[in-house]
């Protein structure tokens, strides 16, 4: 007899989902997490969609630390002497079902797993699970140091490093392609300031995501966003891009907090933490096994994130695949079958949810971002010219289209219109 | 304010002699070797001046770039998570 129903490795918000979930439903779960308590080796950018979330604990924005709720949304366009930016406020982000907030993991998921810890979990940190335990290579559990803890399933919610995962056999070794890495900052300051600084009421935040400079023409960007008395600002980058930077990323770091459009928005803040996390951005094609007998991968584990450029989800996804994992095993306790012709349903419940049916709509995201590097300079240069041209006056004016033309043959025509139609199908 | 000056404002506990990180400079290519030191986050790679790659683990914030970024050659690095207690521990993340 094995000391749980399930164990689950780690207490991010894929594990601590699914382990509150199948709690509820009556399992005995075992969660271990890494971290001296839970969300202490979690970074994220960062913001949650609450949609996932609110379909399991509605209202959760009341009672979970949440930073602040999104209504406005910016994209800064810039380059070394520019910046374009397009704002966009609207009522229509307090609508609880659209609504997303920034938060700082340490406190959400130090929340979310005492919510599994009062469903009934059992939630073990620090722990660190170091290989799945197996009987006749059978998974029966976890070897974490001189610990043998046994489960009829383990879930493999360790992260986008998942280790387990690969050791299990599950997840290939991953491709600098397929990540990005992300460097942030959080900078203290007042919420008064806050509110001043980006026109915001009180507890009202706002988002921002900048292309061009900061990532050098790099596929990456920029990111910014606002919590209750903190800015979170940072860099996200490809790897195999920053491999061939010609600047160090903590360098490049340095010089977006330093540019002219970011440095007077921070200007009194203190730095309090920095930290980097990687990011699966290889969306369907990096998808490990996704079950298999007596164990099931979650969240970034199973790549389960996806940046379109405007938008960058990763934690709501998390939080539906944590959500589908408890649903399919709660049946195969009810059916006393773990093997992977019970499991397997976790990988149809992900296709017919919008975890994966995203995954498949914007199959081509990835690889468009990465093969049209004209949106990380070329295109921020064009709008700088247009608009520096539009705005400038220093003599005898000429007919918008005159100014506008020798800019767009500059970046190609045919480009623009190529870049546009693959865009337009890919994101 | 340099990244030496950023990490220092994060809880960390060093386990000393216990690097939750090994790299195997013979193992890699002079492209693997300058990516390391252009890919951390937190600058812990570096060369010193007869060309050899030095790791300093303090500091290190466990993203798994370096990881990533060296996969493709056997035995150029041993990756793990720290042992319990030890490495960063984010108080905001």
């Amino acid at each position: 007899m094995a000391d749980y129903d399930a164990i689950v490795v780690g207490a991010g918000l894929a594990g601590s989902t699914a382990a509150y979930c199948m709690a509820k439903a009556g399992l005995s779960v075992l969660v271990v997490e890494r971290g001296d308590a839970a969300g202490t080796k979690n970074v994220t950018g960062g913001r949650l969609y609450a949609h996932s979330l609110e379909k399991i604990i509605p209202g959760f924005a009341a009672e979970a630390p949440v930073e602040r709720k999104i209504v406005r949304e910016r994209i800064s366009m810039l380059t070394d002497e520019s910046c374009f930016t397009m704002d966009f406020g609207s009522s229509r982000f307090q609508n609880p079902a659209n609504a997303s907030y920034t938060v700082l993991r340490a406190e959400f998921d130090a929340w979310l797993a005492g919510k599994a810890e009062e469903a009934g979990c059992d939630v073990v940190c620090p722990a660190v699970a170091d290989d799945l335990l197996r009987d006749n290579g059978k998974i029966i559990g976890i070897l974490a140091g001189e610990d043998e803890l046994t489960a009829d399933v383990v879930l493999l919610a360790d992260g986008v490093n998942s280790l387990l995962a690969q050791k299990a056999g599950l997840k290939k070794e991953i491709s600098p392609h397929q990540v990005a890495v992300g460097a942030k900052e959080v900078v203290e300051l007042s919420a008064g300031a806050i509110n001043e600084r980006f026109n915001l009421n009180e507890g009202e935040g706002l988002a921002q995501l900048f292309a061009g400079a900061p990532s050098r023409g790099l596929v990456g960007g920029g990111f910014l966003y606002t919590n209750k008395n903190s800015i979170s600002i940072g860099l996200v980058i490809t790897v195999s891009e920053m491999a061939k930077s010609t600047l160090r990323l903590p360098d490049m770091m340095e010089n977006f907090r330093q540019s002219a459009p970011v440095k007077p928005l921070l200007e009194g803040g203190k730095i309090i933490e920095y930290s980097a996390h990687l990011v699966p951005e290889g969306g369907i094609n990096m998808t490990p096994t996704l079950s298999a007998d007596n164990v099931l991968v979650l969240g970034d584990a199973a790549g389960l994130c996806l940046n379109l450029g405007f938008t960058v989800r990763g934690m709501d996804y998390a939080i539906g695949s944590g959500a589908l994992a408890a649903e399919t095993v709660i049946e195969a306790k009810e059916k006393g079958d773990y093997s992977n012709a019970v499991l397997a349903g976790y990988q149809t419940r992900l296709e017919n949810s919008f975890v994966m049916q995203d995954m498949h709509t914007h199959k081509h995201a990835p690889d468009f971002i990465e093969h049209t590097p004209r949106m990380f300079k070329e295109y921020p240069e064009l709008v700088e010219n247009i608009f520096a041209d539009m705005f400038t006056v220093s003599g005898p004016s000429k007919l918008m289209l005159k100014k506008t033309l020798p800019h767009i043959r500059k970046a190609g025509l045919i480009n623009l219109m190529k870049d546009g139609f693959k865009g337009s199908r890919a994101l | 304010m340099n990244v030496e000056q950023k990490l220092s404002t994060n809880k960390f506990v060093v386990d000393e002699g216990n690097p939750h990180i090994v790299i195997h400079q013979e193992k890699m290519d002079a492209a693997a070797v300058k990516a390391l030191t252009l890919v951390c986050p937190a600058g812990l790679y570096t060369l010193n001046d007869k060309g050899q790659l030095i790791f300093e683990v303090a500091g290190c914030l466990e993203c798994g770039t370096c990881r990533v970024a060296v996969a493709h050659l056997p035995g150029a690095m041993e990756w793990n998570h720290p042992r319990p207690s030890f490495g960063v521990q984010y108080r905001c993340g």
